[in-house]
């Protein structure tokens, strides 16, 4: 039990994807201007890379080997894409007014380079099927936590007195820059 | 090579298998944001939105066509709710579209010729009458949604604006004016 709890914390804060790998960002930057929206972006994520990490840990055990490994990265594409149909149609069935919100984003998460980058690392480290899923759901977590506080420092800066030429997405570059300084702080939490 | 034909065709496989189930399971019967909006509308069915009913205007909101703010019997309560309701900004009335004030038709009974025009247009039935007979409107029916005026071929219907007194007066619903800072005294105060 331990050792899934370390994955999840070293994924959340230590080598959050967002912060730290710089992975993800379209959705970072684009789906954070309110509070509502960026929850739900990073539910989304969280329900698709848990999904995915499991899905592509199996293909690439079970399936693909060692002899086959070439087509990891295609084959975890067309997983990917599958999965983001079906938790689009799911949303859609669910919650049509998050689907509104989300819009284009949605089926973007496609596209979402946390997405595949999280299961070609999940290969590249060995891990085993709990591991691997366990990484997913601590990737998605860390993206949610850091899409939550970002939007809320962006609704917050909407009411704040920004010199003009820094208005609206150049703030947010530099906000964003400050929060990856900040997320630095974590490195060596975990030897 | 013919292996990783096989493995690609069979992960291809089981995912349209998975999405047309799904797509058959979460299918989504009609549009469920619209229901939403329609459910906030007045339902009048006045037309003043330039739609032919609450309905189609919902309909028009959703699909992005019409604005939120075309409503005049919901009011600004109306537009708060619609705006609450799919994460938009709260949007006071175009000019020519601000709800008029409280009224109700009258028909004058001395000139009225009993063509049942005016029953047919209007939504909410408030007007009694028959062929050949003098109509008259039910005041505590009526919308004042102004479309039996159009039809009637002697102009005997006229708006009566409902002025306040002691009997149907009420106590204002409460209101906080806001004040505007100016902007010198925000960016001094420590944040």
């Amino acid at each position: 039990m331990t050792e899934y709890l370390l994955i999840l914390v070293a994924t959340v804060f230590v080598n959050n994807i967002v912060m730290v790998k710089i992975l993800g960002l379209c959705p970072f930057m684009g789906v954070s201007k309110k509070l509502e929206a960026s929850i739900g972006m990073g539910m989304a994520t969280t329900f698709v890379l848990t999904l995915a990490s499991g899905a592509s840990y199996l293909i690439n055990e079970y399936l693909l080997g060692p002899e086959l490994s070439y087509l990891t990265t295609l084959s975890f594409i067309v997983v990917i894409a599958g999965i983001v149909q079906f938790t689009e149609m799911v949303i859609q069935k669910t919650s049509p007014v998050l689907h509104q919100v989300l819009g284009i984003y949605l089926p973007l998460i496609t596209t979402n380079c946390a997405v595949l980058g999280i299961p070609l690392l999940n290969v590249q480290a060995n891990h085993n099927f709990m591991e691997s899923i366990f990484f997913g759901m601590g990737g998605a977590l860390g993206f949610t936590l850091v899409m939550v506080l970002f939007a809320g420092m962006r609704e917050r800066m909407e009411g704040a007195d920004v010199p003009g030429i820094f208005k609206g997405s150049a703030i947010a570059m530099i906000t964003a820059g400050l929060m990856s300084l900040a997320f630095m702080g974590f490195s060596g939490l975990i030897k | 090579m013919l292996e990783a034909l096989l493995v690609m065709s069979l992960i291809a496989l089981a995912l349209g298998a998975v999405l047309g189930y799904s797509a058959i399971k979460f299918r989504v019967e009609g549009n469920p944001l619209a229901d939403k909006v329609d459910a906030l509308l007045p339902q009048t069915q006045c037309g003043q939105c330039g739609y032919p009913g609450c309905r189609p205007y919902a309909d028009a909101i959703v699909s992005g066509e019409a604005d939120i703010n075309l409503c005049p019997p919901g009011g600004e309560e109306g537009i708060q709710k619609l705006a609450d309701l799919l994460g938009v900004e709260f949007k006071p009335f175009g000019a020519g579209a601000e709800p008029k004030p409280k009224a109700v038709a009258f028909i004058d009974e001395n000139t009225c010729i009993g063509c049942t025009l005016c029953l047919q247009a209007c939504p909410v039935d408030a007007i009694m009458g028959a062929a050949k007979q003098m109509h008259t409107i039910i005041a505590s029916e009526c919308t004042g949604c102004e479309l039996c005026v159009a039809p009637c071929p002697v102009d005997c219907i006229s708006m009566v604006t409902i002025s306040e007194n002691v009997e149907n007066w009420k106590w204002k619903y409460p209101v906080y004016a806001l004040k505007s800072v100016p902007p010198e005294t925000t960016s001094r105060t420590p944040v």
